[in-house]
């Protein structure tokens, strides 16, 4: 009878290798962001809802960089359609692509996303700037004129308007897209305000030497970087009610009954300022489609106009309600004929 | 020391012999030392494991309820089929506008003019008491029997994920208005309904039948639980037979030699090899190599029976040395052939041993991520699969996905997906207690 199991075994792993070669993929397969993953799956949801003849699409998860890794492995049926991506896709990511036979690469960009601090709902109101967070969080800062090792413990001893809480920040870890939108829009413009860089460009280092020396955050344990999502961000800043947290904005408003979003520069974060573009740290959203896929791949095309359409991305959207920055109607215009002229990167 | 020579012992006989010192009262003391140790040690594992389960239990056992509103609703062809076309066009049923159909019942409810100017924002309100799942389950009764259009049916459906919270009590209702979701209308509107008992929490089926979704109230772990089942199924026809023909040939047939010591000693190694490894394998070889579909349950079974092997083949190799001797011997003396002696002999006798080593094997790859990871299968799948070569989910991986979801409802569907997984394990590792007791022979 054993002998029976095994040949059956056999024959069924044989059969099913056979018809995994032979069937040609129904389903649109996407990974990628996991800030782009909510809306992708919104939208392939709302799309299989809308056309009942396609599938509905495999959206996985994995960061940014792990999305485009596996969208350059090449071009076929088990590979990727869509890459999600919060970061402008790089050179050396092209290049890989390109020389894995992915050549022709669409660039869709969805909307914004606003990146916030936020800390527990009972304490008091926070108004950052970004030279507060360079100088609370910064691994060297200058003092008298010299570049010391950050000692500083206390949010009031950066600026005296701040609260007197231990300095305890959960910003995004470095495998996150969300991570360079801080060290850019934050640690860079708050090393250039507070005169840091112009400190570390005397002591005789050059411009590169000096720009990573401003995105360099301590590692004392004052700031934690999060690998995880912002749902362990939110449970550090339960367990200690005195720690500011980075989140999405999207992922704020969904728990604004726990959570007290600080203001930076001045500029409450929300869709409006984001999309007026008076709130300092928000970054694009995009994915990346394969057009070698478009007309292989049933339902890709319509996915992506589908994606577009302003019942997804525009200001009154499922998207938008999720806590999606709308861009401005010209840009949503530019990208949707952009796409249908098949532009490629 | 106690050892005390025959001589001596009669030397000493005439007088009273002293008290020895044999140190009873001290090894009786470190005797109950032990078991203090061994009581405090069980203890903390209960402690710990009854935690597990409390904060489990109670964060989770609201998902299996799902906050539901019993509507008359009134399947108006005026909605669905304005322009009469429905005999023509198929598609017309399939994308009529059916949540304005649930939201102008619960209007007609609470009794709100619909076509009253300036109402806006308060229809936009309404809408969102109650789930975007109502569209396929209205459209899924009208497709079935299009003759209930023009009729008025009740029908329960899904409040949505922020009211069902807001209902169990999840959403703090004393922050100000602006700051939750939940509004203050909508708050008033829930305890009208709840009071008139066309609100009220049902046993959530969705939970178990629903495919993943990105709305909390319509997510479930259906597609989950198919990918889990064909994945166990695919490791059980694949590493039982292996892993069993691969442990007999070992232990009955090879020779003990150097080249067999290698073996056992990889086979031991590869047991404790992280299954994130087996993941990067299953990547490079079934998916990369072969071209088997990404995200497939075929290839996490795969990559689950590889790591399986190893498990089952150690627990079927104790199991076949745990046979006497005996056995074979008197086999082999009546002339049975060493292949009859194994099949007809040793193997019945070590049937239960191996059962539960693969039952444990098969348990300990339901509750694997890692592996999945890398292969696709932590993915957002909507669809049921039809064979084990579609897109499909696991339990755990289930659980991980919904753990990182920003929504409250969530919350609790993440514990409720832990006691349903914890529920299996538990009965997958009863079945291999009573096995063991069943079939259990002593010598």
């Amino acid at each position: 009878m054993k002998r029976y199991v095994l040949t059956a075994s056999v024959a069924a792993l044989a059969l099913a290798a056979t018809a995994g070669f032979a069937s040609v993929r129904d389903q649109i397969q996407i990974a990628g962001s996991s800030t782009v993953l909510p809306y992708a799956k919104i939208v392939a949801e709302n799309f299989s809802e809308a056309y009942s003849n396609f599938k509905t699409p495999v959206v996985e998860s994995g960061g940014s960089s792990g999305g485009l890794k596996e969208f350059c492995k090449g071009v076929g049926e088990n590979t990727i359609d869509i890459a999600n991506s919060s970061r402008p896709i790089k050179e050396s990511e092209v290049k890989a692509c390109a020389d894995a036979g992915v050549t022709d690469i669409q660039e869709v960009r969805i909307g914004y996303d606003g990146i916030v601090f936020a800390t527990d709902i009972n304490g008091p109101d926070w108004a950052l700037t970004a030279q507060d967070i360079y100088k609370a969080l910064a691994a060297q800062v200058v003092v008298d004129g010299k570049l010391v090792d950050n000692k500083v413990a206390k949010w009031n001893e950066v600026n005296s308007a701040l609260p007197d809480w231990d300095i305890a920040a959960y910003i995004p870890g470095e495998k996150h897209g969300t991570r360079e939108v801080f060290e850019e829009k934050l640690m860079t413009e708050g090393c250039k305000a507070s005169g840091a860089l112009e400190a570390i460009k005397a002591t005789g280092t050059d411009d590169k030497a000096a720009a990573a020396a401003c995105i360099a955050v301590r590692k004392d344990g004052k700031a934690v970087d999060i690998d995880g999502d912002y749902t362990e961000t939110l449970a550090r800043i339960d367990s200690n009610k005195t720690g500011v947290g980075v989140f999405g904005l999207a992922f704020y408003e969904n728990n604004a009954d726990k959570l007290k979003v600080a203001t930076v520069e001045g500029v409450s974060p929300s869709v409006e300022t984001i999309a007026k573009g008076e709130y300092p740290v928000s970054r694009p959203l995009f994915f990346y489609v394969k057009k070698a896929h478009l007309d292989v791949v049933p339902g890709l095309k319509e996915y992506v106009n589908f994606f577009l359409s302003d019942d997804m991305v525009g200001p009154e959207s499922p998207l938008a309600e999720y806590g999606l920055v709308s861009a401005p109607d010209a840009e949503r215009d530019e990208q949707r004929s952009a796409f249908e002229s098949g532009k490629t990167l | 020391m106690t050892d005390i020579p025959f001589d001596q012992a009669g030397a000493v006989d005439a007088v009273a012999p002293p008290r020895r010192d044999i140190g009873i009262q001290r090894r009786y003391r470190a005797e109950r030392r032990f078991r203090l140790y061994g009581l405090i040690a069980i203890g903390i594992g209960i402690f710990f494991l009854a935690a597990l389960l409390f904060t489990v239990v109670r964060g989770g056992y609201t998902a299996f309820w799902q906050t539901s509103i019993n509507l008359a609703v009134s399947f108006d062809p005026d909605v669905i089929d304005a322009d009469g076309k429905r005999d023509s066009d198929p598609n017309v049923l399939a994308t009529a506008n059916y949540p304005l159909l649930a939201r102008n019942a619960l209007a007609t409810k609470l009794g709100i003019d619909v076509d009253a100017e300036g109402n806006r924002a308060e229809l936009r309100l309404l809408s969102g008491m109650i789930s975007q799942g109502v569209r396929t389950q209205l459209r899924d009764m009208v497709l079935a029997d299009p003759s209930i259009i023009g009729t008025t049916q009740n029908v329960w459906v899904l409040a949505a994920a922020d009211v069902d919270s807001a209902h169990k009590g999840q959403i703090d209702l004393s922050v100000p208005e602006s700051r939750r979701k939940v509004k203050d209308k909508q708050v008033g509107w829930m305890k009208t309904l709840t009071a008139d008992g066309t609100m009220i929490e049902r046993f959530n089926r969705g939970l178990f039948t629903f495919g993943a979704s990105s709305r909390p109230e319509t997510a479930g772990m259906g597609v989950a639980l198919i990918g889990s089942l064909y994945m166990m199924l695919i490791v059980l026809v694949l590493a039982l037979p292996i892993g069993v023909a691969a442990s007999i040939y070992l232990e009955e047939f090879a020779p003990k030699n150097r080249w067999t010591d290698l073996i056992e000693v990889n086979i031991n190694n590869l047991a404790a090899v992280p299954s994130i490894v087996f993941g990067l394998l299953g990547l490079a070889v079934f998916v990369n190599f072969a071209g088997l579909p990404r995200s497939a349950s075929l290839v996490g079974g795969l990559v689950l029976t590889l790591m399986t092997l190893p498990t089952i083949i150690i627990a079927t190799r104790a199991a076949l040395k745990a046979v006497p001797p005996s056995i074979r011997s008197g086999a082999l003396g009546i002339g049975a052939s060493r292949m009859q002696t194994v099949f007809h002999h040793v193997l019945p006798l070590a049937a239960p041993g191996i059962l539960t080593g693969t039952i444990i094997g098969l348990a300990q790859a339901l509750g694997e991520t890692a592996p999945l990871l890398l292969i696709g299968m932590v993915a957002f799948v909507a669809d049921y699969p039809a064979t084990p070569l579609d897109p499909a989910t696991a339990l755990p991986v289930q659980i991980y996905m919904w753990a990182n979801e920003a929504e409250r409802a969530f919350v609790e569907r993440t514990s409720g997906a832990i006691i349903i997984l914890l529920l299996f394990l538990a009965a997958m590792n009863l079945a291999a207690i009573l096995l063991r007791r069943r079939f259990e022979r002593r010598w």
